[in-house]
């Protein structure tokens, strides 16, 4: 029975562990394309960070970036690869859901659930506050 | 500096930082905030940014090669990913209100801490410990493949552990780090888990939590995507290259070399700190 659960385990960590690197991979093109663009069209332009200003607003949420990104804006198409890139763990956790519900474990079922909300409160939810 | 000049020098200096990272095991996110604060004058809030997506790069990609040995334990994981994300929105909240002085200085202290870690030998776990009920009753206990054939282990103190996380969360979501080394404490110390099972699932939750202050972060505008780009591609080769030379590299005398560097670089964030310079 024990080795049962532990060949499930193995084979939900095995998904899991290709949709991590998929999901890098793919964010990652997509910023080394938006990099391509941002470089080419501001690449002479000087460069700085030393006074912090904070984002403008189609780069703080979820919509403005992709919008943003489908005007085919480089910092919008960079900040898509980033948005891509925090999607994956959060995309890894709701898989594990379905993972645990296969095993019927309805405990780790719940832990999951709320590890899941307090991602998605994160990236969604926040936003309404600042 | 044009922007081409600083993307180039951000990219090749977040190689390094990725590349010695995954040398020492300590996580690229240590050196790279510093890095960019004092060497290239980033406002630290948009420097924590950048290290926090180049954190859950490097944990989201080598993820897939640790789940293949079968240490990592899910349970264990997503139980104490609960405290973590608990604690890394706190800290993303936190990062909202503190001064960057203030940040400067825990940030250093910080760094001072990774380097004793890192330089404080390990105390051999005992062979086998008595069940802990909490720790039944929630799953968590389980097993490894040795080469001497599987390996049973029970889990400690759970309170502790789940409180530990917390705090490591907390930091995380506050400095942009990983805190690897606090998560790997609280496992492999304080919940008795075996040092390997301990690093690979630290590993594993690293990304999940970060995710949790990145949202945050990302809605308050902390994440510039001129300077993140040359960090998170950056970061991301340094520590593949990493992985593929850890084989031959001498490890011992690096992390010597490392943790001086992490020694230096605290005191400086902790002076820069004191001073008011950030």
């Amino acid at each position: 029975m024990p080795i049962q659960q532990e060949w499930t385990d193995q084979k939900i960590e095995q998904i899991v562990g290709n949709l991590l690197r998929a999901g890098v991979l793919l964010s990652a093109v997509v910023v080394l394309c938006g990099g391509v663009l941002y470089l080419i069209q501001y690449g002479h332009a000087p460069a700085d960070y030393r006074v912090f200003r904070g984002e403008p607003t189609d780069l703080k949420s979820v919509s403005g970036i992709l919008r943003a990104a489908f005007a085919l804006d480089s910092r919008g198409i960079i900040q898509l690869g980033l948005l891509l890139l925090i999607a994956t763990p959060v995309a890894r956790v709701a898989f594990s859901i379905f993972g645990f519900a296969k095993e019927k474990d309805r405990m780790y079922v719940a832990f999951t659930v709320i590890v899941l909300l307090i991602l998605l409160y994160s990236l969604i939810g926040s936003a309404s506050g600042g | 500096m044009n922007i081409l000049k600083f993307t180039l020098l951000v990219w090749i200096g977040s190689v390094i930082a990725g590349l010695l990272g995954s040398l020492t095991g300590l996580g690229g996110g240590v050196v790279l905030v510093p890095l960019l604060t004092i060497f290239f004058k980033v406002d630290i809030r948009y420097a924590i940014g950048a290290s926090l997506v180049s954190v859950i790069a490097t944990s989201s990609g080598a993820a897939a090669a640790y789940v293949k040995e079968g240490f990592s334990n899910i349970r264990i994981g997503m139980f104490l990913e609960i405290a973590t994300t608990l604690g890394a929105l706190l800290g993303a909240f936190l990062a909202t209100k503190v001064p960057t002085s203030a940040m400067a200085i825990i940030f250093g202290l910080m760094l001072l801490y990774s380097a004793f870690l890192a330089r404080k030998p390990r105390a051999r776990p005992p062979a086998n410990e008595v069940p802990d009920p909490l720790a039944t009753r929630l799953r968590l206990n389980g097993s490894f493949p040795t080469p001497e054939g599987i390996r049973h282990y029970n889990v400690r103190n759970v309170p502790t552990g789940f409180s530990l996380m917390f705090g490591a969360g907390t930091l995380s979501g506050l400095l942009g780090i990983g805190s690897g080394a606090v998560k790997v404490v609280a496992m492999d110390q304080a919940m008795k888990i075996p040092f390997k099972v301990s690093t690979t699932t630290s590993n594993f939750m690293i990304g999940v939590t970060a995710a949790a202050s990145a949202g945050v972060y990302l809605n308050r505008g902390y994440i510039d995507p001129g300077l993140s780009m040359p960090v998170m591609l950056g970061v991301l080769a340094g520590s593949v290259l990493g992985t593929r030379i850890l084989v031959k590299a001498d490890t011992k005398w690096l992390r010597l070399v490392f943790s001086v560097v992490i020694v230096l670089l605290g005191l400086q964030m902790i002076y820069k700190g004191l001073s008011g310079r950030i």
